[in-house]
């Protein structure tokens, strides 16, 4: 599991609101490497929105450590005008007294870009999840799945290392997500990025990940992980079936339904 | 009762504003009737059709304009400082728990305290000066700012500063100028529409003790019983208040505009 380039590391990360007494997650290690698409499958409420949180620095755990080859500091130290890291949030998070330009320039704001940098990359970003007609409309003028494209675009123009995917289209209705889903694939196939998509839905992680990760267990810890191949994504298959049966026996705590022993994270 | 909603609601904006003017007439043309058949006695209520001459004779003296400039002069002083200062440290006390923390039995003990108490203390600091009368409106609509900024910072969605956070604005100022200034907006400015009016209101009191303006002038001619004056210069502050009201709406609308 160790490449030679990760994106961001954890090790052996454990955190708890109580000074050690409950733990959500307990011994979490997990490498990003870099251009994969990993899926963070688990059910609701187990922590995987909180492991996004420590990846992306909203939460100091308790042990452990987290790595990050490139933080937000050192990149506006060499003059790049970037961010290490973003985020999408489950619910979008528009700011409603910016209109959609000004959403998706909001982490932009503080990288030094002249007005002019700025305008262009908000406007690729727009073009990317196909809003750019949209760019002067108040949030509350949107479908639930426009903002959620303006929250990835938002995401998308600070040009991250990573990009943080918190159940993005749980919200939507099927057809809405199954079409949000295409795009996010032929985003991530035009721009490269590292991708860690948090979802609970099995199809959703085996339809977009090269690796799915499962977090499961009370405190929270990896108990498994699949790397998913490129050629295996058609859902009517028997490979992509038996996929799904393994991912729910990890979740479930289960032996394994197809025999082979899967990956653990107790390495430490 | 969801009847009479539907019929409140039936009305268009034309014919409401038909009704008040109706109203109005009505309003004015009893008043006039009840003084001029005795009803009310002509000493102690003015009839309306007095008033005109009386304005006149106001505005020819020089009095009418001067009274506006010198009120309006201690009302507009006396509502930026208590706004830009009740807002500020409402937004404070909003943000930074230690200062929420330190000023909250200040605030309590002070907050009962009605602007009018303040006058003794007012002469004693500023004499009979324009600045004894801004003292006191100025903190009759510091308190109202104070409330309306402190509960808008309050009512912020915390998710806001999370989203702040994960795109690098999570520090004091980013926060401030990012989230709680816009987010707080609809508060604030309620709480400036407010203060608008309420600065009116305390004019008059600021000015009981000399300082020359609309006040000062309503006390002079209820001393001399010139009751026509004294309706003169109530409805000469109901005018001007409509007037600030409705210039502030141009404001709150472009403030406000991204809201529906």
């Amino acid at each position: 599991m160790s490449s030679a380039e990760h994106v961001a590391r954890l090790e052996n990360v454990g955190l708890s609101y109580d000074g050690g007494q409950n733990y959500i997650l307990r011994h979490v290690s997990l490498s990003l490497s870099k251009g994969e698409f990993v899926a963070l499958l688990g059910p609701s409420g187990v922590g995987k929105s909180t492991l996004l949180r420590v990846f992306m620095g909203l939460s100091a755990p308790s042990e452990g450590q987290v790595f990050s080859p490139q933080p937000t500091s050192q990149l506006q130290a060499e003059g790049q005008k970037r961010r290490a890291q973003s985020l999408v949030f489950q619910d979008a998070r528009l700011m409603p007294w910016r209109s959609v330009a000004r959403n998706v320039a909001f982490g932009l704001e503080g990288l030094k870009l002249t007005k002019e940098e700025k305008q262009a990359r908000v406007l690729a970003a727009l073009q990317l999840v196909g809003l750019e007609e949209a760019a002067d409309r108040w949030p509350r003028r949107l479908s639930g799945g426009q903002r959620q494209r303006v929250g990835v675009a938002r995401a998308l123009t600070v040009d991250p290392d990573l990009l943080l995917m918190d159940e993005p289209f749980g919200a939507l209705d099927p057809i809405t997500r199954n079409g949000l889903q295409d795009e996010l694939l032929k985003i991530w196939q035009q721009t490269h990025k590292t991708v860690l998509f948090v979802t609970h839905d099995i199809e959703e992680a085996l339809k977009l990940a090269t690796r799915v990760v499962v977090l499961a267990g009370k405190p929270a810890g990896i108990v498994g992980m699949l790397d998913i191949p490129p050629t295996e994504k058609d859902p009517e298959s028997s490979a992509f079936k038996s996929y799904a049966a393994r991912l729910r026996a990890m979740i479930a705590g289960e032996p394994d339904p197809g025999g082979a022993p899967y990956w653990y994270s107790n390495e430490i | 009762m969801a009847a009479s909603q539907t019929v409140i609601r039936s009305f268009s904006h034309s014919a409401r504003l038909l009704l008040s003017v109706a109203g109005l007439l009505i309003f004015f043309g009893s008043w006039e009737v009840s003084v001029r058949t005795n009803l009310l006695p002509a000493g102690m209520v003015p009839a309306p059709s007095s008033l005109w001459q009386a304005w006149l004779d106001e505005v020819r003296g020089g009095f009418w304009l001067q009274a506006i400039t010198d009120s309006l002069s201690h009302y507009t002083l006396g509502l930026l400082i208590g706004s830009v200062l009740g807002a500020s440290i409402g937004l404070l006390c909003g943000m930074v728990a230690v200062v929420d923390g330190l000023l909250e039995g200040i605030v309590r003990l002070l907050r009962p305290v009605p602007g009018l108490a303040w006058v003794p203390f007012a002469i004693l600091w500023f004499g009979l000066h324009t600045a004894g009368a801004t003292f006191v409106i100025a903190i009759s609509v510091f308190w109202i700012n104070f409330y309306a900024a402190y509960a808008a910072v309050k009512n912020i969605d915390p998710e806001f500063y999370e989203l702040a956070a994960a795109f690098g604005h999570g520090g004091f100022w980013g926060r401030l100028f990012k989230v709680v200034l816009p987010a707080s907006a609809p508060g604030l400015v309620a709480g400036l529409r407010t203060g608008l009016g309420q600065g009116w209101m305390s004019v008059v009191a600021a000015e009981l003790f000399g300082v020359p303006g609309i006040g000062a002038r309503m006390m002079q001619a209820s001393s001399l019983l010139a009751t026509d004056v004294v309706v003169v210069y109530m409805l000469t502050m109901a005018l001007l208040y409509a007037l600030t009201d409705f210039l502030f709406g141009f404001v709150r609308k472009y403030v406000l505009r991204w809201q529906p």
